[in-house]
Order: structure tokens, then sequence, then C-alpha cells
């Protein structure tokens, strides 16, 4: 049976809590906190992918496109309309999933290569939108002024306080999905993966299962855009563009398509390495980029994630 | 009159579960399935037989929602389904086999049997994510339903194990169990016994007069004339997609038409 141990979680959103803690008595990792509420914002992403990629069997190179969605839905609603930011957030997730219904219903009928090429489009469809939209969007010199969250009248203004914020949102995803995994649905969308045929012959309704998987990735994407839109206070299009969806798919790969925990750790290492570690490369980053991944599919076909399992095997032999 | 014609209608629903009429497959100019007309009867066994390429799995195929007929009517349990999909022909209570084994073999035997269980008991998507008391309780139900199925075809101490690492014997089992899972009224087999020993082959047989008795009708193709001799109520023979026998087992035996197309013509 397929069980997601919860100890490790429990253990995981622990030291998620006493991080930032942690981070500000060492000087060294002080500013941590701040990448990590980018992590938190690509986890909601790659959790919603993981489920499609990894579970479902279906790859979508268009996540970014309702990344974008989100964002710029807060964006503008807020700037140009000066609606409640929290309202503007659920519209963001209600055009997203709307979005993901109409593309998806068509698209999710192709397999394979066919599949990809159609959300790859999508995504560029999406991101040439962003660009062109100047009255709306502000074309490629972005969107300035996006407000910050309150709730309640207390203000999230601090980087820590935004950290909580984001990573709640990442905890109830994170379990959200793990329930589903678990379950009739997380099943349903296993067979799929494993063969359609004998899915459908014991009545698992295949377009139906892919489309609720497509929009739920959507949705999550969606408020990670949103999330980030009111992080920063300014959005521009290349953030969405098709390098992210594919860096979005470099981190499920590289966390482990087939394991949830995959697609945190691939977040987070990404993260890391994009936004830290790997700035002395400059713009050789991809080159490196390129030959991790070709590690990992080489030698770890089942991602970080996959690493517990290897070394049990170990000690059974 | 039309009393007269209402009772035959029923008595045509109590007695037949499936009824083909006049169907027709053609795959570009290829006819594999011509003029196909026959009917099950409930609670019995009935074998569909014929050479290589006769049109058997293509058949299943159409009649299990995964072609739809390029003509004809089918009607399961009184009601129309030639226009439906696989999907719903399995709700409405008629399951299948594969005939190379097509198990989920990213799951356990226990979650491939659950799988099975997938139209019996429903929860919704948001339902499942929040994990309502309901979802708890109905995963139990269909956990308990599976185990029992497990039981009944032998394979209960296997529960946590691969799928793919039983043997084939097995797997053409469970495959069998996934089926009964659904809780279908028809059970349409693709080579039960293809690729078993002997042993195994047995354990096949005494398993699917085990479900006739428990009121599941079966319709099975196979090769195996000894099981199909054993087995059948009633044998069904086809050639180039075209029925040329259908009978109890010793008048299709001795029909010359069978013999001509199993061993060759003379012409």
């Amino acid at each position: 049976m397929l069980r997601i141990s919860k100890l490790p979680i429990a253990i995981f959103f622990a030291i998620i809590i006493c991080f930032p803690w942690i981070a500000k008595h060492i000087p060294a990792i002080g500013h941590y906190p701040d990448l990590m509420v980018f992590a938190g914002i690509y986890c909601l992403i790659t959790i919603g992918l993981s489920l499609l990629m990894g579970y479902a069997g279906q790859i979508s190179l268009c996540q970014a496109a309702f990344y974008g969605i989100g964002a710029y839905a807060s964006g503008i609603l807020t700037v140009r309309y000066g609606m409640n930011p929290w309202l503007c957030m659920l519209i963001g997730m209600g055009i997203s999933a709307l979005v993901a219904l109409l593309v998806g219903a068509p698209s999710l009928k192709l397999k394979g290569h066919y599949l990809a090429m159609a959300t790859l489009a999508f995504g560029i469809i999406v991101f040439i939108i962003f660009n062109e939209e100047v009255e709306l969007t502000g074309g490629p010199d972005g969107m300035r002024g996006i407000p910050g969250l309150s709730l309640f009248g207390f203000q999230f203004d601090s980087v820590n306080k935004y950290y909580y914020l984001v990573w709640a949102f990442v905890f109830a995803a994170f379990i959200f999905t793990i329930n589903i995994i678990q379950s009739r649905t997380g099943r349903a969308l296993r067979a799929i993966h494993s063969s359609e045929t004998a899915a459908s012959a014991m009545g698992v309704n295949i377009s139906r299962f892919k489309i609720i998987v497509f929009i739920y990735g959507a949705v999550l994407a969606s408020l990670a855009g949103s999330l980030y839109a009111h992080y920063l206070n300014f959005i521009n299009p290349s953030t969405f563009d098709l390098f992210v969806s594919i860096k979005l798919l470099i981190m499920i790969a590289l966390g482990g398509m087939h394991q949830i925990w995959g697609a945190i750790i691939g977040a987070f290492l990404i993260t890391f390495l994009s936004y830290e570690w790997l700035h002395f490369f400059g713009e050789f980053e991809i080159i490196v980029y390129g030959g991790i991944l070709l590690l990992v599919t080489i030698f770890l076909p089942d991602g970080l994630a996959g690493i517990p399992g290897i070394i049990k095997g170990w000690f059974r032999n | 009159m039309v009393q007269e014609l209402k009772f035959q209608v029923r008595e045509s629903l109590e007695k037949n579960i499936l009824e083909v009429e006049q169907v027709a497959m053609a795959f570009g100019g290829l006819m594999a399935l011509i003029n196909q007309n026959f009917r099950v009867k409930k609670g019995i066994i009935k074998a569909i037989i014929g050479p290589n390429g006769a049109g058997k799995t293509t058949l299943f195929n159409v009649i299990t929602g995964f072609f739809p007929p390029t003509e004809g009517t089918i009607r399961f349990k009184g009601q129309a389904i030639e226009h439906l999909k696989a999907h719903d022909i399995a709700s409405r209570g008629l399951s299948r086999t594969f005939q190379t084994v097509e198990l989920f073999d990213n799951m356990t035997v226990l979650e491939n049997v659950m799988v099975g269980c997938h139209t019996r008991i429903r929860s919704s998507f948001l339902a499942t994510g929040f994990k309502l008391p309901q979802v708890k309780r109905k995963e139990n139900k269909i956990k308990e339903k599976a185990m029992d199925i497990l039981e009944f075809i032998n394979l209960k101490d296997k529960f946590n194990e691969p799928a793919d690492s039983l043997p084939l014997g097995e797997q053409k089992l469970l495959e069998i169990g996934r089926g009964l899972a659904t809780q279908p009224d028809l059970l349409c087999l693709d080579e039960p016994v293809a690729g078993l020993n002997e042993t195994e082959t047995q354990v096949a047989s005494s398993l699917i007069r085990l479900i006739r008795e428990k009121g599941i009708t079966v319709l099975l193709v196979e090769h195996d004339m000894k099981v199909v001799m054993d087995l059948s109520d009633e044998i069904m023979v086809l050639n180039y997609g075209e029925k040329i026998a259908e009978g109890p087992p010793e008048q299709v035996q001795n029909d010359p038409k069978v013999i001509e197309a199993y061993l060759g013509g003379e012409d």
C-alpha cells in the first residue's frame, strides 16, 4: 500500500517553523528566510505538478503560465481596480481553473510529446499576452505598486511574516495533496499512469480525472503567482516565461517525480542553486543545470527523493 | 399484440444479459466483424472460439466500449450501450480482463483490486483532499471489500506485494479479481488460461466455475479447447469475423464448418 509516513512531514514542518529563528543567529544564512519564501512559492507549483506528472503521468510545460495568470490577476485587480488582495487571489485561482478546463479538455486527450507541445504552445501564448497587453499588464516593463497582504489589520510586511504565510499555504497544499494521493482519486491517477486501457475497463473516467488534476495544478500555481506578486510588489513577464516552466519541470525531475517529497526537495534545491549557489557561474548557469539534470536522470532515475529507497535496498541485501 | 410484444421483450430481458444485433466493425477497408448476431443468457458461461485473427478480441473490445462498432446495436441488461465509453459500460456492470495481462504494476495486489472498486464507492475531490470522516469510512469499506475478493481468489497472503512480482498464473487470477471488484453482472475473460501450466489452469478453471455459481455471467475467449469444452454451457465459433456456429459444446464440436475452419478446407 502506498502510505506516506507522517513523521518526516512533522519533522520537516517543525524545522520550517524554527528556521527563521535559527537563521537570525547565524549571520552567513541570515538572508535565507527570504530565499525560503521563493522556495515555498515554487513548492506550491511543484506539488501540483508532481501530482499531474509523477502520479497521473501527464506532462505539462505551461505551469508558468498559470503562475503568471495568478500574479497578473492579483496585480491588475489590485493596482488598476483597487480590489481586496485576498479576493483577487481567489479570482485569479478561478480564472486559472477555468482556463485550465478550456485548455485541458482538448489537449489532455493528447499523449506524450503532443501533450508537451500543446501545453508549451499555450504557455508561449500567455507569455505573449503578458508582453503585448501593455495597457493592462504594463508590457515588458512590468507592473509596480502591487500592495502587500494584510489580514484583519495584521500586516505581512516583513520577510519572516511573509515566510510563515507562504509556508502555511504550502503546508495546507501538501497535506491536501497527500490525502488525494492516498485515496480513491490517487489510485485512479496511478492507474491511468500505468495503463489507460485497464483503468477505463475498471470504470475510471480518464479524461475527467486528468482534467481535475490539471485544474488543481493550475489553481496551486495561480495561488503561488498571487503570493509572489504581493511579496515583491512588482511583476514582469520574464518571471513567467517558458524557461520557468522548464525550471519547474527540472525541479520535480531532480527531486523525484513519483514521490510527493520530490516536489519539495526539487523546489528547494533549484531555488537555492539559482538564487545563491550558482551565481558564481553567471551566464553559464544553464549549463550547470543541464549537467545536474543529466547526472540525476542517469544515476538517480527516481530523483533525490529516491535515495532513501536505494539505501534501504543496500541494507536489505 | 402490444401486450404480447411487451411480454416478449420482458422475457428476453429476463433471459438474456447481452444482446448483440447486426454488429459490424471495420478498420478502414478491413471487416473485422461481419453481421454479428447473438445473445448471452443470464448465468451461463459462454465461450467464443475461433482461429487466430477471427475477431474474438475485437468483439470483446466492441462489447466493452473500447471500439465503437461501425454498425449495429449492443444491449446490456436491456439498454443500448454501443455508443457509451468504456468506463461508462464498466460502471454499468460489464467488466473484462485482457489477453496480455494489464495489471497496474506500479501498485500492490490489494491496490489493484481497490481500483476495481472505483465505481462502487465514490467520494469527491474536495472531500478527499480535506479528508472528511466519511472519506475514511468509505476507504475502509473499499479495503474490506478488496480483501474479501483477495480471499475469494486465494491471494490474500500476498496483498501487500507489488502486482508485477506475482507469477503469471497469479497475475491472471488477480486480473479476474480486479474485474470482480467492479461488481459485474457480466464478466468478459480474454484468454484467462493462456500461458498457464496445468495446475494453474485448473485453479483458474475452478475459479471461473465459482464465479458462475455466484450468479455472474461469463463470456470467455479461449484457445485451450479442453478448458472451453469443460467449462462452457454454450459455444460460439468465429472465423474471418463471421459467426459460423453456435450451440452447446457437443453440437459445435461436431459441426463440419467448425472442423473445416480449424483444420483447413480440402478444396
